[in-house]
């Protein structure tokens, strides 16, 4: 049976600018410039389990995100990585959303451009790691839905599965449709390569705005985020230094009361 | 940095660079210490689409041009100048086939090249000097059945693990008594063909260099590249842009990794509690290492565009060869400066790329043979 795969993949901060990002004090917004934008990690392992049970078994894989225009060039390296199809949904109404009008976007699109065998997410994001749209895009789908998958593989309809929990592992049999969540375990990644770079250019890559999708706008975006981002701030990096002055026993009395006003029990 | 790749261009960068990080970088001091050149990576390389990304899709390539193979070079150099010597010299013979060969030797040889599955290689130099080209020893006899490859050659990048040869040498006189240099193919095996002396060489290890020792190496008629007496020619070609340019490449990813690795240095070390990037000194270190480094592309990546609109442009390339072998030695040693200490510690790479940038001078000629060729094209 050939299978038709969404894979959700989400534009991060390259973790290797990190050092690069700062948070302005007044908009309590990061600021990204000059900061590249990649693939996250874990989503790369989700596009590359679709990939080998499409190599495997016919099919099709088609990838989603919801980001800005500036990212298409993300969706394009995972064309070139092997997806035969890419949706950006961009638009300025799906700004400031959380989690759950995030995977209420995604939800859209994928029954718009459906049905799915399969839609494979990263078990979380690289940067807010929140771990919730995989779960909550088979809510809205109305599909099962697993996490912190470590293996996968397929037979005759059946996904197999193992998903590791905190005191072991259990294996999972599910019967598609499905919304899976992986861990890095579940395979390594492939390189693109030159080919596929020069063929993803030729691939379809289409721009749906929330006027493409069938969204409630009031479940999307600002609007439709019932949760929002408490403080956010750079910590203090500054250091002080004071000398202390007197006998040793006063010395030592000194250092005990400052580390006690330090909140360090002494 | 460079701002004017297009979108292709960018996106190879980054693969490269992907692959590399994946690849070359944990290894490349290894291979430095172990002085081994990494073969086994050959078919990775090859399927990744590394070799001959200048070759057209009826040999099997993606049709791309000189620029293109030259960012592979200089990001693999970023982090292994030996591995990024050893990849350019596989590409000469690719190079030189392409260019020159007939149907039958581009259909034969190209596609294994290209895979990876066998090694390249290009012996010219011998013992009396590359650069005095025309008074070449070796001879390349013409029989009945084919040519006989008699000589030595020597300094030859990959001598010991190149399986598809090209080899030049002396096949008669013309009609002005000059000597008739000439280029055959030496395939996988062929009699009389050894690898000799291995060289322990100073920089770019990792590299395999050494003499190649032809005693009545038979090759039949077919294996000619041109016609006899087009050697000059196609070394000139080969060397004169595949090669200089890549060196070139691969001196710019030595200026890189001093560039990226004296930034990261200077912010992580502390002193007075304070990381000496916020030191003059040492910010006039990092300020020309960047100068270098812009300079290094802008030149590189100007020279490439005028091969790639289909322009010969050896003296440009041995302008960029000049500048960028030179600025990768001064790189290196400034930035061992800025390290102090460490830059004297093996751990750190900065000791190795002051060695593989004093390799790649002379490496395709030195600083005087650019001049030299520079001044005799601008004052022809």
């Amino acid at each position: 049976m050939a299978l038709n795969i969404a894979v959700c993949v989400k534009p991060v901060p390259d973790s290797k600018h990190y050092d690069k990002i700062s948070i302005d004090p007044v908009t309590k917004t990061w600021n990204r410039t000059g900061i590249p934008m990649i693939i996250g990690d874990l989503d790369k392992h989700a596009l590359e389990a679709a990939l080998t049970l499409r190599d495997k078994f016919q099919g099709k894989v088609t990838v989603f995100t919801m980001a800005p225009e500036s990212t298409r060039d993300n969706l394009v390296e995972a064309l070139a990585m092997g997806a035969d199809e890419a949706f950006l949904l961009s638009d300025k109404a799906f700004a400031g959303a959380d989690t759950l009008a995030t995977s209420h976007t995604l939800a859209a699109a994928i029954t718009k451009t459906g049905p799915y065998d399969l839609i494979i997410t990263g078990n979380e994001s690289d940067d807010g790691s929140t771990g919730q749209v995989s779960a909550q895009l088979g809510e809205w789908l109305g599909m099962p839905h697993i996490m912190n998958i470590t293996h996968l593989g397929y037979q005759e309809g059946v996904i197999e599965l193992s998903v590791v929990t905190e005191n072991g592992s259990v294996n999972y049999e599910v019967v598609l449709p499905a919304v899976l969540g992986v861990t890095r375990k579940v395979n390594k990644p492939r390189l693109t390569n030159v080919m596929g770079m020069l063929k993803a250019r030729s691939k379809p890559l289409t721009i749906l705005k929330a006027e493409d999708l069938p969204v409630d706008v009031r479940q999307i975006g600002l609007t439709g985020s019932p949760t929002q981002p408490g403080d956010i701030y750079s910590p203090k990096m500054g250091r002080k230094t004071e000398e202390i002055t007197g006998s040793p026993e006063e010395i030592a009395d000194r250092i005990i009361l400052e580390l006690r006003k330090a909140g360090i029990s002494v | 940095m460079f701002q004017f790749f297009n979108e292709d261009q960018k996106m190879l960068q980054k693969v490269v660079r992907e692959f590399v990080e994946q690849e070359v970088a944990p290894h490349a001091a290894e291979w430095d210490e172990k002085d081994v050149c990494p073969v086994e990576l050959w078919p990775k390389l090859g399927q990744m689409g590394f070799f001959g990304i200048f070759v057209p899709s009826q040999y099997g390539g993606p049709g791309l041009g000189l620029t293109e193979r030259n960012i592979i070079l200089e990001e693999v150099s970023r982090h292994s100048a030996g591995l990024g010597i050893a990849m350019m010299t596989h590409e000469l013979a690719i190079a030189a086939i392409l260019n020159f060969g007939s149907e039958e030797q581009k259909q034969t040889y190209l596609p294994l090249l290209l895979s990876g599955e066998k090694v390249g290689g290009l012996s010219v130099t011998e013992p009396t000097g590359g650069s005095d080209f025309g008074n070449q020893s070796t001879t390349i006899e013409k029989t009945e059945e084919g040519y006989v490859i008699n000589g030595r050659k020597c300094f030859i990048t990959n001598s010991h693990i190149a399986q598809i040869n090209v080899i030049t040498g002396t096949s008669g006189v013309n009609e002005k008594g000059r000597k008739m240099i000439s280029t055959v193919i030496v395939p996988e095996g062929t009699p009389g063909w050894t690898a000799g002396r291995k060289e322990n060489k100073l920089g770019l290890r990792g590299s395999v260099t050494g003499d190649i020792i032809c005693c009545d190496v038979k090759v039949p008629h077919n294996c000619m590249i041109g016609n006899e007496g087009d050697g000059t020619k196609i070394a000139m070609h080969t060397i004169g842009h595949f090669g200089r340019s890549g060196m070139a490449a691969i001196a710019v990813g030595v200026i890189k990794g001093c560039y990226e690795e004296g930034i990261k240095f200077s912010k992580e070390r502390m002193v007075y509690a304070k990381p000496i990037s916020n030191l003059q000194a040492i910010q006039f270190i990092i300020a020309e290492n960047m100068v270098d480094l812009e300079a290094g592309h802008a030149m590189l990546y100007n020279a490439c565009a005028i091969y790639d609109r289909g322009q010969s442009c050896v003296a440009e390339i041995a302008a960029v060869k000049l500048f960028t072998s030179e600025a990768a030695a001064r790189a290196s040693k400034r930035t061992i400066d800025l390290m102090g200490g460490y830059g004297i510690i093996n751990e750190y790479p900065i000791g190795r790329f002051l060695r593989d940038s004093m390799a790649i001078i002379p490496s395709g000629g030195t600083s005087h043979i650019m001049s030299i060729i520079i001044a005799g094209t601008v004052c022809r």
